[in-house]
């Protein structure tokens, strides 16, 4: 029996293969959509820049070097250099790392956060559900750059700051979308027999309600990295982000800004970076979506 | 005298401000298959909810096997009464597998030998151990329902409350469930309150019956009432006349297609 015959067999033997078949049956569902493969290839690349940015950077990414500042793109800087002579490509490089570290800090707080709380709000309903949607609305009603911007200048800026203050906007939106999940299968007839054998809301909405939102939560963060990622450029422009000499493509392009007309180079090229990862995210996101629909399981 | 497995004394449920069924009483014996009629609204889910603690708000009585029941969920009594859903598409959680639903319940319980009695219920509700680790739409809609039966049945409860546990079936699927129900119920010694408005099954699966309309008990009448039309309430006789009168003659409508493994 070939691998493949075995993850697709219909009758498993144990439940990891039964996980795993499931596993493999998603996989190559989002391997046929090809914005998807796409999405894959550039979060890969994201990855595989950041982890190896040592080897990848040709120069350092703070190393100051005057003679040659504001250098056009060439064979030895394949993005030129910026205002202090440091090579713009080793910078972009460097600054996957960074970017990389907010998208999943970010999504590693807010993500969770928002899910318990909408999962809890939907499930329980009443009181609870007001209070707790109440926090969210006042949340969500405050506009995300500005909230963002009052929190960074209350905690001093920086990156891990930063960090927290997009956390902080960011966690409305996934309560909102695990309630409305929520309340679409809270009163379902597999919760009640859940209930019926004795089990507690704690299990049933850990064990039995979480694991139906988190898909929909999956799509919708990846969806939202790009919003994030654009978050913490804006907030690195404002100069409330990374601080320099951080490489942080936000705070790159903001000091770019002064040269724009003449040395283009200089605020574009972390602008591509931030474009195209952004881009794969959502491709990644599309692609996700299609494979992880409650329904889709049920339809095949 | 002995205690009734299921009692209920003037007992009116509410939803919110609306009371949808009034001063219902009646006792099920110990070891009896008791069905409640009557058409769609008129009560009969409801009461079979609030029983199994599903409906909350209702006053009066409600006894099972002695004990009186509160208004919450508790877990002595999970273990001896349970409930099979109407819908076998709804009653499974999307995400897990058969065996993982019904470990839950001996998980919940801290019952040991898992594996085994998982292996042991299949075999009881006549599935097939190689769906064991299936997803819920991997099946059918008759073994989904078997699913949910042994789900039902993994605590050994003595009571079981059938909530229209073959409308949602094709009708020979829903043979076999019956049969499978029937069987179940004499091997362990089950006592049944079942929902249904398909009186045929009545005659097929019950000893006694309590017909309701408008959320009241207009009549509580035994089986062979479908045999002779000895109905005394008005609405009742309008209701066996419209299911087209003496459905048990023809047992066979409910019997072929029998092929319950066991």
């Amino acid at each position: 029996m070939s691998p493949r015959d075995w993850l697709l067999d219909d009758s498993p033997a144990t439940l990891t293969q039964a996980n795993l078949g499931r596993a493999w049956r998603m996989t190559t569902a989002l391997l046929r959509n090809p914005l998807a493969v796409a999405g894959i290839l550039i979060v890969l690349l994201l990855l595989a820049t950041a982890l190896f940015a040592p080897w990848i950077a040709p120069e350092s990414p703070v190393g100051q070097n005057l003679r040659t500042r504001l250098l056009p793109p060439s064979a030895e800087h394949w993005m030129g250099t910026d205002e202090l002579g440091r090579d713009i490509f080793s910078r972009v490089v460097y600054g996957s790392r960074i970017t990389l570290m907010i998208v999943a800090l970010v999504a590693v707080i807010s993500a969770p956060l928002g899910l318990i709380i909408g999962a809890v709000a939907g499930y329980f309903g009443g009181w609870v559900d007001r209070v707790l949607m109440g926090v969210t609305d006042i949340f969500l009603s405050l506009p995300k750059l500005i909230l963002a911007l009052a929190f960074v200048a209350a905690l001093g800026p920086g990156i891990e700051n930063a960090i927290i203050a997009i956390a902080i906007t960011a966690w409305p939106a996934y309560a909102r979308i695990a309630r409305a999940e929520t309340l679409t299968f809270r009163n379902s007839e597999y919760i009640q027999a859940v209930r019926l054998v004795g089990g507690s809301h704690a299990r049933i909405i850990f064990r039995h309600v979480l694991p139906l939102c988190t898909s929909s939560m999956i799509v919708r963060v990846t969806l939202d990295m790009a919003g994030i990622i654009l978050t913490a450029a804006g907030l690195g422009f404002l100069g409330l982000g990374a601080q320099p000499p951080l490489p942080e493509w936000g705070a790159m392009i903001s000091r770019g800004r002064t040269f724009i007309l003449d040395q283009w180079w200089v605020a574009t090229m972390p602008g591509f970076a931030i474009i195209l990862v952004s881009l794969g995210f959502c491709f990644l996101g599309d692609g996700l979506r299609d494979v992880l629909d409650p329904k889709q399981g049920s339809e095949k | 005298m002995t205690i009734p497995a299921i009692s209920l004394k003037d007992v009116d449920i509410s939803y919110g401000d609306t009371r949808v069924v009034r001063d219902v009483s009646f006792d099920v014996a110990l070891g009896e298959s008791f069905a409640l009629v009557g058409e769609s609204g008129s009560g009969k889910s409801t009461v079979l909810k609030a029983i199994a603690g599903l409906a909350p708000e209702w006053t009066g009585e409600i006894s099972v096997l002695g004990k009186s029941r509160g208004h919450g969920m508790d877990r002595a009594f999970s273990e001896n009464c349970q409930m099979v859903f109407q819908d076998p598409y709804a009653s499974l959680h999307p995400r897990k597998t058969i065996d993982t639903v019904l470990n839950e319940p001996l998980a919940i319980h801290g019952i040991g030998r898992r594996s085994e009695k998982v292996i042991e219920m299949l075999a009881a509700v006549g599935l097939d151990r190689r769906f064991r680790f299936r997803f819920p739409h991997q099946l059918s809609g008759g073994q989904r329902q078997r699913v949910a039966i042994a789900r039902a049945l993994m605590l050994e409860p003595r009571v079981m409350l059938l909530d229209e546990p073959t409308s949602a079936l094709d009708v020979s699927v829903q043979a076999e469930i019956l049969n499978l129900l029937k069987r179940l119920r004499r091997e362990q010694g089950l006592t049944y309150l079942m929902v249904t408005h398909n009186l045929p099954v009545v005659s097929f699966m019950c000893d006694r019956m309590a017909v309701m309309n408008k959320g009241r008990i207009v009549e509580i009448a035994p089986k062979t009432a479908l045999y002779d039309g000895g109905f005394a309430d008005p609405y009742s006789r309008e209701l066996y006349a419209a299911s087209g009168g003496n459905p048990g003659a023809e047992p066979d409508m409910v019997a072929p297609a029998t092929k319950d493994p066991a």
